[in-house]
């Protein structure tokens, strides 16, 4: 029910919104839960395991209970009532404990921002507004954050009568708040909640900057914004969540805690209840009965656990008319889908069954337990937590990172305490020496009350712990009954403190449970874990801009519009783009499909002459003096005897033997080289080059540089490639003789200087020509317009290469496999006393007889395609061919290899792939089955060299 | 996590700078073709991996491109100094 006045809400506008079908009406300043309870609604979702109804629980983000679903203007699943801002046109449904995403694209934007600052400060109550005020005196640079969408904190709900240097408490946080933002190092950021704490002072905040407009959000303005701060000293303001009490029934709509109620009546003028019952165990409930009971709630009775509350409560107790039952407890809260009655009885301290002895109408039972410090990103810092036996609660200890906890975050209950600790706090963080003086230790709360945590029953089964999770005290002891002991266990046997709330109010209501259960004191059975995130975080703040086309960087070579202009399909090779192959119109009018047009990319290149664009491939210009030993070192094979003029293929391997990369090495003079690398792994190569250069071999005169962007390269390929570059080069010799294979000669091509080289990865006679990245398009566009060329992509250039059983590292390897595996032998040095890898090849297992092997596949049914990856056995079984159900033969079989490359050849006419297989080159000739899906697939083991074994096309 | 890494060349630096490599002062062996398959194994495989002070290497990859060691608290992480390559494992109480 709304007040006539008073609360922070504009009651001179009107929003209007609906829950569950149902028109409301509420106020700018509103909350959906302070709306929903001022609309009457008691039930905002079901439990998710028991059914059970559940109301609004709290007033903050600790909330367990009231957890909806967004349905307008965009649906979001799983939002807290109490922490969503109201808006005109809100649509929102209860919940049973799950929610739906949203199945159409988010149309809002996200970003991040990256900020520095001297001080931190988390949290604008007194004490973090006191804080901040300190530290921005002296022009240091101050962030601000709170989790509200305006600065008070404590004094917007708790202290609303309580004046600050002559202001009313809010009044004083807004003008503080106005003079912190007019300085010009200060930044002050609302509805921001810092979730992570990191490592050197590194935290993670979400700022929520147009949540709160709903549909009248403006499109250009991101809904919310992560910050990734670096701060020199934190300040952690964080203020303290009220406690739960386990009783029968306290997860009933219309049970409350105490405080809550209290900044629902002084922050939003609404009034929970009309009749209530206070159950206490401190004397802070008493605040909140007494506000309630002056604002018109009936107040049946307070109910104190404690044996004397003392006088002065008495008397405002006396002075209102309020019953109070000293050393009672409630039994039982009762009612039909809500709270209607409240049973009472005495506490018997010696932990036996409390009995009923008396009933109070209600519709609103408050509760408090005290209050815990909201410890959770000082935990995250790597702070020490300290369990008070007097609190009842954890208290932050020591921290390594530069942090302080200042106000009620470390026990200050009082509202100077927490003025003069946040200032003291802000102080410290500025000074160099002055911030190594500790912060003097809090008093014992004068007000202080005793630790209550649940009421002893003989039945524990509607006791609920955590609401969210329906795991109540009888569940805990479930887990106790089944021999466990430790918390963290506890909680991941039962669930408890693991829901969207992770555990703010269930937490340490579990541990006392526990502690009772096993009859020790809560500070012996250890701490668990906070951990970030503090809140949901929505994935789509945490990615930012970083979605779509943002999500990772696109590289695309100079020719890419001429590829996309002329029908190619792209393939992701690491970050680049690269043509696949290029889908040509058929005479009817349809597009070709890819087998089609690999096979006649496949015949161009074999049969007449066609181009790649191989600009991806990674290249790395080595100099200096020493270039020559250096590569010595890092090739299995010798590179310093290369010949100036000359190109060879060389292999890389890891110390442990296995192959890392492979490609050319061309000498360009005698202290200089440039080699490639496969695409995918150029930036590694430089990497392992540089380390090896500067941890190992300082002494090394030798420069790296990354040449990839820099040149273009194009593949010419076929019989007739010669012809074509011919016509285009007439200073260039082009025979056999005068430009023999692995050789490379300057020239002009179409006008442009070139770098040309006879390398050959399909096994044809071929040319890769070498122009700068500004001028290939020039000569791309020069050989097409030969009118003989026949462009193709990366599957015609992997089907060529696999015919020759050249290996692709990275699909024909996995890091497990040597050049002896790939029968490349022929490739590791004898000569030379060492390299990387070398002493790896006299390992036991890397000499040992049953190695996997790279060889051909042949499936007896020339038209089947085999699945790359599909596993190879052998099988002494043929009569199950075809035969075996769930396509597994019989589990004994060994797996003897997979499939790492396979194709349609149209040189071979046939499919074939390439296999690592068991002892592979002693098994030619032999059949092997593939098992895919219900079939066993015979194939037969060949060479891994299937075309031109004898390399006769190598000079056309 | 999110470290906020000394780069003995560079300065404080973000991690994300950053490219991890492993146990630092594990040299490469002077004659790998005399040591036995044990001794080599060792070299290869085996990394200690204590709770406490640990001598890593890192590389300023997006930065100077530099590798440097860095002594660090594996438990805490704590950065207690960052020495260049070549240099002894700082002597730390
Ligand atoms: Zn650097």
């Amino acid at each position: 029910m709304r007040r006539e006045s008073g609360g922070r809400v504009d009651r001179s506008r009107t929003l209007r919104f609906r829950f569950d079908g149902q028109d409301y009406t509420g106020h700018p300043g509103d909350t959906l839960a302070s709306a929903l309870l001022a609309g009457g609604v008691r039930q905002v979702a079901t439990s998710v395991k028991l059914g059970r109804p559940r109301g609004i629980f709290s007033a903050g983000s600790e909330e367990p209970n009231a957890v909806v679903q967004i349905e307008e203007p965009f649906p979001e699943p799983m939002l807290p009532a109490t922490t969503v801002e109201l808006y005109d046109g809100l649509v929102a449904s209860s919940l049973p404990g799950q929610g739906r995403l949203a199945t159409g694209p988010d149309p809002a934007r996200y970003d991040a921002v990256h900020a520095h600052c001297d001080v931190l400060v988390v949290g604008a109550g007194p004490a973090g507004l006191a804080a901040a005020r300190a530290a921005a005196s002296t022009g240091a640079r101050v962030i601000l954050a709170d989790e509200q969408p305006e600065p008070g904190g404590g004094l917007l709900g708790a202290w609303p009568a309580d004046v600050v240097e002559g202001l009313l408490g809010a009044e004083w946080a807004t003008a503080t708040a106005a003079h912190l933002k007019a300085l010009p190092e200060v930044r002050v950021l609302a509805r921001t909640t810092v979730f992570g704490y990191y490592d050197d002072n590194y935290l993670v905040a979400v700022e929520r900057r147009t949540n709160h407009l709903g549909a009248a959000a403006p499109a250009h303005v991101a809904r919310e914004r992560i910050w990734r701060i670096r701060a020199r000293h934190v300040v952690l303001a964080t203020g303290t969540h009220e406690r739960p009490i386990a009783f029968a029934g306290n997860d009933l709509p219309g049970v409350m805690l105490a405080g809550s109620a209290r900044t629902y009546l002084n922050r939003y003028g609404v009034l929970p209840g009309r009749r209530a019952v206070v159950f206490t165990a401190d004397d802070s409930a008493y605040a909140a009965a007494f506000d309630l009971a002056d604002a018109g709630v009936r107040v049946a009775a307070i109910l104190d656990v404690r044996p004397s509350p003392g006088e002065a409560l008495a008397r405002e107790v006396a002075k209102r008319g309020i019953v109070l039952l000293a050393g009672h407890v409630v039994t039982a809260a009762q009612g039909d889908g809500q709270v209607a009655s409240v049973q009472a009885g005495r506490h018997r301290p010696e932990a036996d069954p409390a009995v009923a002895e008396h009933a109070f109408d209600a519709d609103l039972l408050l509760v408090s337990g005290g209050w815990n410090p909201v410890v959770h990103l000082f935990s995250q810092s790597g702070g020490r937590l300290r369990f008070d036996e007097t609190l009842g609660t954890l208290v932050p200890g020591d921290s390594r990172q530069a942090v302080e906890v200042a106000g009620a975050a470390r026990g200050v209950d009082t509202l100077s305490g927490c003025l003069a600790d946040g200032a003291a706090a802000g102080e410290r963080a500025l000074g160099g020496q002055a911030a190594a003086a500790a912060p003097p230790p809090v008093d014992v709360p004068t007000a202080g009350g005793q630790a209550f945590w649940l009421v002893p029953a003989s039945d524990y089964a509607a006791h609920f712990v955590d609401m969210q999770r329906d795991v109540t005290v009888a569940d805990l002891h479930r887990a106790t009954g089944a021999g466990l002991r430790s918390v963290e266990h506890i909680k991941r046997y039962t669930t408890a403190g693991t829901a969207h709330d992770q555990g703010k109010t269930s937490g340490l209501l579990t541990t006392a449970a526990v502690a009772h259960a096993l009859g020790e004191r809560m500070g012996e059975l250890g701490i668990t874990t906070f951990r970030a995130p503090y809140l949901p975080v929505s994935f789509a703040a945490l990615a930012g801009r970083d979605r779509g086309p943002l999500h990772d960087p696109v590289r695309v070579t100079a020719l890419h519009d001429w590829h996309v202009a002329n029908g190619a399909l792209f393939e992701n090779v690491g970050h680049w783009k690269r043509p696949w192959y290029y889908q040509r119109v058929l005479a009817d009018g349809r597009l070709e499909d890819m087998e089609t047009a690999v096979l006649r990319e496949c015949r161009a290149a074999r049969e007449g002459v066609a181009m790649m664009d191989a600009s991806t491939l990674g290249k790395i210009d080595v100099i200096g003096p020493d270039a020559g030993e250096f590569l010595d070192r890092l090739y299995t094979n010798l590179m310093s005897s290369l010949a100036v003029g000359s190109i060879r293929y060389g292999v890389m391997c890891r110390p442990d033997g296995m192959v890392f990369d492979d490609g050319t090495v061309i000498r360009l003079a005698e202290d200089h080289f440039l080699l490639t690398t496969t695409t995918g792994n150029a930036a590694a190569v430089l990497d392992w080059m540089e380390e090896w250069l500067q941890t190992e071999w300082p002494s090394l005169r030798v420069y790296c540089t990354s040449v990839t962007e820099q040149w273009a390269t194009v593949a010419l390929v076929g019989p007739r490639s010669r012809e074509v570059l011919a016509g285009l080069a007439p200073g260039l010799a082009v025979s056999t003789a005068d430009f023999p294979f692995m050789t490379w000669r300057e020239a002009e091509v179409a006008g442009i200087p070139a770098r040309v080289c006879r390398i050959s990865f399909s096994g044809e006679l071929a040319f890769e020509i070498n122009v700068t990245s500004w001028e290939v398009s020039r000569l791309w566009t020069a050989i097409m317009d030969s009118g003989m060329v026949t462009p193709y992509g990366t599957e015609t250039m992997h089907v060529l290469r696999a015919e020759k059983g050249y290996p692709i590292v990275g699909q024909d390897t996995d890091g497990t496999v040597t050049p002896q595996d790939l029968g490349m032998s022929w490739v590791v040095s004898k000569k030379k006393a060492d390299f990387i890898g070398k002493r790896s090849f006299s390992r036991a297992d890397t000499v040992r007889a049953g190695r996997k092997q790279l060889v051909g596949l042949l499936p007896e049914d020339p038209d089947f395609l085999l699945p790359e990856g599909t596993q190879l056995v052998s099988t002494d079984v043929p009569a199950t061919v075809g035969t075996v159900r769930g396509g597994a033969p019989p589990r004994t079989v060994p797996t003897l290899g997979h499939v790492t490359s396979s194709y349609r050849s149209a040189a071979l006419g046939r499919t074939f792939a390439l296999a690592l297989v068991s002892g592979g080159q002693s098994r030619l000739g032999e059949r092997l089955y593939a098992p895919v899906g219900d079939a066993l697939v015979p194939v037969t083991v060949t060479s891994h060299v299937l075309y031109d074994p004898e390399g006769t096309r190598r000079d056309g | 996590m999110m470290l906020l890494i000394p780069c003995p060349w560079c300065g404080p630096r973000d991690e994300a700078e950053f490219h991890y490599g492993g146990q630092a002062h594990v040299a490469y062996p002077e004659n790998p073709a005399a040591l036995s398959d044990e001794e080599w194994a060792r070299y290869l495989f085996f990394r200690d991996n204590p709770k406490g002070a640990f001598a890593e290497r890192w590389s300023h990859s997006a930065g100077c491109r530099r590798w440097f060691n860095a002594l660090r608290d594996t438990a805490t992480n704590e950065i207690h100094a960052v020495y260049r390559v070549g240099e002894p494992r700082p002597v730390t109480s």
